[in-house]
């Protein structure tokens, strides 16, 4: 077939090397992304298990580490955020299910330029390792947040990981931006000009229009990061001055003069605003899809959602001085950046009823990944409706620095988009192994994950109400945090418990994919077109039947059709349905 | 098999998007073409050339972040120690305008030279079938070489741009002696940067001509190294007015 000798112009590999490591299959990257991710969010999760034992037991010996110093939880914070950031909030579900399922979705046979894909993959590779090199120089890793706010960052004397460790945790970050702008630019091009003939736009599945929009912020937000960084890494060893004003660190003179620190919080947060909803589009474009297949009922309002998705995308550029109401902004740009700021929970809200009215006297079918996407819902509404209360500046400034900012961006950026990569990997798994999850294990992974973050997230907004500061590594010194203590060691008991039950998920998902009982090509009943095909789908996704697509992504419960679902390569729906 | 539910309350779906002849706009393009043998030649071309504006799109957003850094950076006050006065520490830099002028000379003229190249091969292309008859010539085959004009060109800027950095270093403007300077080297450095990598483009281009590619494949490269080029020249204009007047 000509389409796929095209774009497919590679054939299938037939040496370990070229078809598991070095691969063009589009595929197999997304699995290599997806166990990336996987890698990552252990270290992650670790590194949040250690601070969780240093705020309950500050005096504790841990094993290999021992006594965590303060400098030391600095490094464990800024590690935990950009490890979980950068590495699994926008590798998962863009690299990972987007770089598998977008293609197969829109019947491609491949993405459009599988070098630079392979390329993007292990570019992010490089960048994860850099990343982790820092923990094992000099000095350690970097102390100054996943944010990266200057003077801290910029001076190589300000502190313990702030010399080669920050320098390579920059580097990190700036390799990362390249691989992430390779994977934008062919997610978009492919999205654009690879679908399959009768593929219109408002055809397309909400999961590729939210990993086409996602791909478009990613394009945009980059770039400007990627800026940030170069001149961050000038002013540390070139002796620049673009962040860096007169300042003394440690009794010297720095060299530097009439930089600003907030020309960084501006263009990090140019780029930091947009990677919030780099990290959720996907996770909404996945509830979309699954809340429609497992409640059996075409999405409720499709042209609102994509439109919605847009609107969070647009406006999600305008809005980034609402992270800085504490740098001392002009009152009028900060009345500007929080009226914006609360727009985006018109289209938020129009998504969450939308959610709703698909459920509403559905039959819902509550297998593990619709209980996960039903999860990103309630957790979405959770984490979002604290948003409106930090956009407002009076509301902001006394809350900011305290754990009421830690538990609202956890409950909707990390929490709320892993339960969407948590409801895409149950879904789709057994589209890419061919072998179905335990579904017990399943449902008992999410039940205690979802009480269990509930149980960790909610009590912090309290925590910050009552004016616990974040970022402190030692509580038992201060008397006014000492009645929080209890709060703090429940919510510590809570997160061992939930980061227990993820090993039952590693568990289930590795014994799932060599023993689990096979799948069958559509176990969901489902209607897009990665469950037309084979599963696993063959090297050119579709064996060399490129699809026509007669039908919209949701078509269930159509009145006349044989079955309660129509695939959307369907020709025609019969008219007399088979009794 | 699953059963509708009695109490299922279902829309009809829109006609619009259900059954039917599969609509001729939108997507599904490239595939049904080419069955030629060209090997779906025109999706190939499109699909780079919109991969390339995807990319540039990326350029053009680092280059915002520089120059709005660069303005914000030009309006800072800088904190005097002996004086405990704020004042503006921003003191344009020097720059050797006719070295810059010669380069900028050179890249625009390499932008018409990649032009030509560009065209050629697209004519070259559109001749192919006609050559391809037995017997047919279309006289002198002899070319210019473009191309590889537009490599020593480019090769040339990249040259001019070193010597404009030697004569800084000499007049001793560093990079960090100013904000000035340092938005300087960040621009001029940036662009030879992604220069350098347009003539690595272009030294693959012709290096498809000696490798024999499908004249397709050396088309779209050629065509795709060109527009990069022309954007080059274009980022060069646009970074040569910002130091003309923002310096």
């Amino acid at each position: 077939m000509a389409t796929s000798e095209v774009v497919h112009a590679h054939a299938a590999p037939q040496g370990f090397i070229r078809k598991y490591i070095f691969s063009l299959d589009h595929k197999i990257i997304g699995i290599q992304y997806f166990f990336l991710a996987l890698t990552a969010v252990w270290v992650g999760m670790i590194l949040s298990l250690l601070m969780r034992i240093h705020l309950i037991w500050p005096d504790a010996n841990l094993p290999l580490i021992g006594h965590i110093q303060p400098e030391t939880y600095l490094s464990l914070l800024t590690m935990h955020g950009t490890i979980m950031v950068f590495f699994v909030l926008t590798t998962a579900p863009q690299g990972g299910f987007g770089n598998y399922i977008l293609p197969i979705q829109i019947g491609a046979p491949d993405m459009a330029f599988p070098v630079l894909n392979m390329l993007s993959f292990w570019t992010t590779f490089v960048a994860f390792v850099v990343m982790i090199a820092a923990f094992f120089v000099t000095g350690g890793a970097p102390l100054h947040g996943w944010t990266g706010y200057p003077p801290l960052s910029a001076v190589q004397s300000s502190g313990p990981g702030e010399g080669l460790g920050a320098d390579l945790w920059i580097t990190s970050i700036a390799i990362f931006c390249a691989a992430s702008l390779m994977g934008a630019l062919n997610f978009i091009t492919t999205t654009l000009d690879l679908r399959a003939k009768g593929m219109s736009l408002m055809r397309m599945p909400l999961t590729v229009w939210s990993w086409f929009i996602t791909a478009i912020l990613g394009l945009l937000a980059f770039g400007v990061l990627l800026s940030a960084g170069i001149l961050l890494l000038m002013d540390r060893n070139l002796g620049t001055s673009f962040y860096l004003p007169l300042i003394v660190v440690n009794g010297q003179v720095m060299g530097h003069r009439g930089g600003s620190p907030l020309l960084w919080q501006h263009l990090f947060w140019f780029f930091g605003h947009p990677e919030v909803y780099i990290a959720i589009l996907p996770g909404m474009g996945v509830a979309s899809q699954l809340l429609s297949t497992f409640s059996r009922k075409p999405i409720f309002g499709y042209r609102a959602m994509v439109y919605a998705m847009l609107a969070i995308g647009f406006l999600g550029f305008m809005v980034w001085g609402h992270h800085m109401f504490m740098s001392g902004m002009n009152p009028w740009s900060a009345f500007a950046f929080s009226i914006l700021t609360m727009c985006i929970g018109v289209p938020s809200a129009i998504k969450t009823f939308n959610w709703l009215g698909t459920l509403w006297r559905g039959n819902v079918r509550l297998y593990s990944p619709m209980l996960f996407a039903i999860g990103f819902v309630s957790l979405f509404v959770s984490g979002g409706l604290s948003g409106p209360f930090l956009a407002q500046p009076t509301l902001d400034i006394p809350l900011h620095d305290t754990y009421f900012v830690v538990g609202h961006f956890h409950l909707i950026m990390g929490v709320a988009a892993i339960f969407g990569i948590f409801a895409a990997t149950y879904y789709w798994v057994p589209k890419m192994f061919g072998r179905m999850m335990n579904e017990s294990l399943g449902k008992i992974h999410f039940w205690l994950t979802f009480v269990g973050t509930y149980a960790i997230f909610m009590p912090m907004h309290y925590l910050g109400m009552a004016g616990h500061p974040r970022r402190y590594s030692q509580l038992t010194e201060l008397g006014y945090l000492h009645n929080l203590l209890p709060l703090q060691r429940f919510i510590s008991i809570a997160a061992f418990i939930t980061i227990g039950a993820q090993v039952i998920f590693v568990l289930n998902l590795f014994w799932s994919i060599f023993r689990g009982p096979k799948a069958s090509d559509n176990p969901w009943e489902a209607t897009t077109l990665e469950w037309t095909t084979a599963t696993p789908p063959p090297h050119d996704n579709f064996g060399g039947n490129t699809p026509v697509v007669h039908n919209g992504p949701y078509e269930y419960g159509v009145p006349g059709a044989a079955r309660d679902f129509v695939m959307q390569n369907d020709p025609a729906v019969s008219p007399h349905p088979a009794h | 098999m699953a059963t509708l539910s009695p109490n299922l309350a279902v829309r009809p779906p829109r006609t619009r998007d259900t059954g039917g002849d599969p609509p001729s706009y939108g997507g599904g393009n490239g595939n049904e073409r080419g069955g030629n043998g060209s090997s779906d030649y025109g999706g190939r071309l499109r699909r780079a050339r919109l991969g390339l504006v995807v990319g540039l799109t990326a350029v053009v957003m680092l280059f915002i972040g520089f120059t709005s850094a660069m303005l914000v950076r030009r309006g800072l006050p800088s904190f005097d120690q002996q004086t405990n006065t704020y004042s503006r520490d921003w003191i344009p830099i020097q720059l050797p305008w006719a070295l810059i002028a010669i380069n900028t000379a050179v890249l625009l003229v390499s932008s018409l030279t990649i032009e030509l190249a560009r065209r050629d091969i697209s004519r070259q292309m559109a001749l192919a079938p006609v050559q391809s008859i037995p017997g047919v010539s279309l006289g002198d085959e002899r070319r210019f070489p473009w191309l590889g004009t537009t490599v020593i060109l480019g090769l040339g800027f990249l040259v001019g741009q070193f010597l404009v950095y030697r004569v800084l270093q000499q007049q001793h403007a560093f990079i960090s002696r100013n904000p000035s300077n340092s938005f300087t080297y960040l621009l001029l450095g940036t662009h030879a940067i992604h220069l350098a990598g347009g003539v690595i483009a272009l030294m693959y281009a012709a290096a498809t001509t000696w490798l024999q590619r499908p004249i397709e494949s050396r088309r779209i490269v050629i065509d795709v190294a060109a527009w990069y080029w022309h954007f080059m020249a274009f980022l060069w204009m646009y970074i040569f007015v910002i130091l003309l007047i923002a310096r």
